[in-house]
């Protein structure tokens, strides 16, 4: 599953961003930092209010005041050699790199689509729009190869959106992300409005044309069971700041966050002997009143005095194995800082992401949170 | 780590608390057909037997026979438009059913106005959206207090404000006087299904109707709801239908495990028996399609395709035009259900075993299966928003 990474593509730094202004604004995303790299699916996880989303947007530069930017930096490299930076562009620098460069795939079908506008007129207005050169009739024709592309016949292109199921709308919306053939995809719970059914179809086409056309995905979404099976890397926002990043096998059998491993243990499993779980106690931060310190800490069993006043810092972990995966695997937990050993649920091994995995007992799940 | 406990069946011989015989639901379809889809369809509606245009319906819920136990979760399991809300809303007697009885305790539901409030005071729904299933503009008191009065159960000796907090308290929101005052706006998701859950408690049902009650709750505090579920059935000893697209959470909270399929059962057993030893070619597509970070390989998805129009239903097995398995059979006569094991039904023609030779045939030669080319797939694919018919949902 996992395609060699390539070259680093679009590398976020500190990136802060609030709404509104003054005292009262709220921090919505807190000094992240990320890097997609050339075809690799990235997922980014989290709660609803956890930030993920805004944190797309304001990568594309895509947010709406009340977002503001308001610190760290975004760098796209489409070529080794080669960066724009996101947020000094001009307007007109990002008209040209959107879409063509950089597209988003919304979460709501349904409202992304116009609709009084046949599919083909909106497949082929984006077309329009970047390829002034093209003749109707390619348009036209590059329209119906979108479609097919995401297992929809071309007679499909003077259809209106309410005559397409969530399926068929939301392929669509994928056809119409790659028209131009972009570097970067970036998808915004693309199919949790969809059946389990669909969205494993979707998923699988998805895979299969990020094989051929080699793009790379930023997925977000708050079914972390999902992420595991698609993506290469994983990070985990809480509360506005990414709390863990690394590898999705390594996220997956040794997680190093203890937030991490409460939304682990809050998918039951479909084998082995039913087990009682506990999921994460407590409900997510109001981000305008977050508490001081580690925001998990009120959340966390592990909680520890230094975690209700410092704040812990994403690095990698201390732990044997995890320094030598250097900057890829990092986790934001005092656990992990090395002045004691974290409990062992913290602190399983980490998987041979080069070799087999196929040795491991299928339904080891790390063991904590559950009783 | 511990296993958690298997309920054990309950003796054969015990009434059902509440049970459903081949409940049956047709909603009228006003069709507003005007346009050009509407040509074509009027053309092959002009089926013999059938009228072209009134008389149409939609088969949102067909035969379908189902008992909840004392002390015991069930779980209905399908894709949205199987027809499991529908089911839902026919055992609280929201809508009537075009066919089919409900007997509560074995007795048939009297229709009187005093019957139907005693059997609302018994059968009790918790909905999906706590959003908008609690009313804006009203604290948490209002909520448990109203249904406190209306059925007159405040007991004697207790006043209404401790039997608040007593119902506040089964759900775990302590201390209940944080709550009273509050609104459903300053309460997080999970609170507010504690709400709605307590809301359905205060008249102390004995059954209660659960339509994905966390599907629209955040992940981290599902697990809080459906442990609570678990309580009320362990300790209060509730009849639970717990309604759900999600078979891991099925496996994980239920007893009995019912499958629907547009608007049928086609599978139904003990939890685990139906996700561990899936019988029915449907059954086994949910459970490929599920996500499920264990799997050892790459999913392999069992069938594809979309549900068809409940408006005209397949012919014979409703899954057959997505089963990978079909046969000559499947397509003409729907299937009996079959007894796979002890206490597992599987509605499916694979388990018959006196078919014959040309019964048996498969009916898409392989590769040629609705799902083998993404074109048919899409082909499938039926409009959503139920093809511009609307059902009668009165």
């Amino acid at each position: 599953m996992s395609v060699p990474a390539g070259h680093p593509l679009l590398e976020v730094r500190g990136l802060c961003v609030d709404y509104g202004a003054g005292p009262d604004a709220v921090h919505a995303v807190i000094g992240a930092d990320l890097v997609l790299h050339s075809g690799e699916v990235l997922g980014l996880a989290g709660e609803s209010g956890s930030g993920k989303s805004t944190l797309a947007y304001a990568v594309t530069r895509l947010l709406r005041a009340p977002g503001m930017i308001t610190g760290g930096s975004v760098g796209y490299y489409p070529a080794p050699g080669t960066a724009v930076d996101l947020l000094a562009a001009q307007e007109g620098t990002l008209r040209v790199l959107r879409w063509s460069q950089i597209s988003v795939v919304m979460q709501s079908a349904m409202n992304a689509l116009n609709p009084v506008l046949s599919i083909g007129a909106q497949l082929t207005d984006v077309l329009h729009a970047h390829r002034p050169g093209m003749s109707k009739a390619a348009r036209r024709a590059r329209a119906g190869e979108l479609l097919a592309m995401v297992g929809i016949t071309d007679d499909r292109l003077s259809s209106h959106p309410h005559e397409l199921s969530g399926g068929m709308r939301q392929r669509v919306m994928i056809a119409m992300a790659l028209a131009l053939e972009p570097q970067v995809v970036i998808m915004d719970e693309p199919t949790t409005a969809l059946d389990v059914v669909t969205q494993r179809e979707i998923l699988e086409e998805l895979m299969e044309l990020r094989e051929r056309l080699g793009f790379a995905v930023l997925f977000i979404t708050h079914d972390l069971s999902l992420l595991i099976e698609i993506a290469d890397a994983i990070a985990v926002m809480y509360a506005g700041r990414l709390v863990e990043r690394a590898a999705a096998k390594a996220l997956f059998r040794a997680p190093r966050h203890p937030y991490t491993l409460g939304l682990l243990s809050s998918f039951p499993s479909l084998h082995g002997p039913r087990q009682h779980l506990t999921g994460i106690p407590g409900s997510p931060p109001d981000l305008r009143r977050l508490p001081p310190g580690c925001v998990f800490h009120p959340r966390c069993s592990y909680v520890m005095d230094r975690c209700r006043t410092d704040v812990p810092a994403l690095v990698p972990p201390a732990g044997r194995g995890d320094r030598e995966a250097g900057t890829a695997r990092v986790a934001a937990c005092w656990l992990q800082d090395g002045s004691a050993p974290p409990p062992p649920e913290l602190a399983a091994p980490a998987p041979d992401l080069a070799g087999s995995t196929a040795s491991e007992p299928v339904g080891s799940r790390p063991a904590g949170g559950t009783t | 780590m511990t296993a958690l406990h298997e309920a054990a069946p309950p003796p054969a011989t015990s009434t059902p608390l509440l049970e459903a015989r081949d409940l049956t639901k047709h909603f009228p379809v006003h069709g507003a057909r005007r346009g050009r889809a509407a040509l074509p369809r009027l053309a092959r509606a002009g089926q013999p037997g059938r009228p072209a245009d009134d008389g149409r319906v939609v088969h949102a819920v067909e035969n379908v026979s189902l008992a909840l136990d004392e002390a015991r979760v069930t779980a209905v399991v399908g894709e949205s438009g199987s027809g499991k809300s529908t089911l839902a809303r026919l055992l609280c007697r929201l809508i009537k059913p075009t066919a089919g009885q409900l007997l509560l305790d074995g007795g048939a539901v009297p229709r009187s106005g005093r019957g139907r409030r005693e059997y609302a005071r018994q059968v009790q729904m918790v909905l999906q959206d706590p959003f908008s299933s609690l009313n804006p503009v009203h604290e948490v008191r209002y909520h448990l207090a109203r249904p406190l009065q209306v059925h007159g159960l405040d007991e004697p000796g207790m006043s209404l404000d401790e039997a608040i907090a007593r119902l506040l308290e089964r759900v775990a929101l302590t201390p209940a006087d944080q709550f009273l005052r509050k609104y459903p706006h300053e309460l997080s998701g999970g609170q507010r299904q504690r709400v709605a859950i307590a809301r359905a408690l205060a008249v102390r049902p004995r059954v209660l109707l659960a339509d994905e009650p966390v599907s629209m709750l955040d992940v981290s505090i599902r697990l809080g709801i459906l442990n609570l579920l678990g309580d009320l059935r362990d300790r209060e000893r509730l009849a639970i239908l717990y309604i759900t697209h999600d078979i891991a959470s099925a496996r994980y909270l239920a007893d009995t495990i019912v499958v629907m399929y547009a608007g049928q059962v086609v599978e139904s057993g003990p939890a685990r028996t139906v996700t561990d030893q899936p019988s029915h070619p449907y059954t086994q597509l949910l459970l490929s399609a599920a996500p499920d970070p264990d799997r050892a390989g790459p999913a392999a998805l069992g069938g594809r395709g979309a549900p068809p129009s409940l408006v005209r239903p397949p012919t014979g097995c409703r899954f057959h035009p997505r089963c990978p398995h079909a046969m000559a059979v499947c397509a003409t006569t729907s299937p009996p259900g079959f007894e796979a094991s002890a206490g597992h039904m599987s509605a499916c023609w694979l388990q018959a075993r006196d078919l014959t030779a040309a019964q048996a045939s498969p009916l898409h030669p392989r590769g040629t299966t609705s799902g083998t080319s993404p074109a048919d797939t899409s082909s499938n694919d039926e409009p959503g928003g139920g093809d511009d018919v609307s059902p009668d949902t009165r």
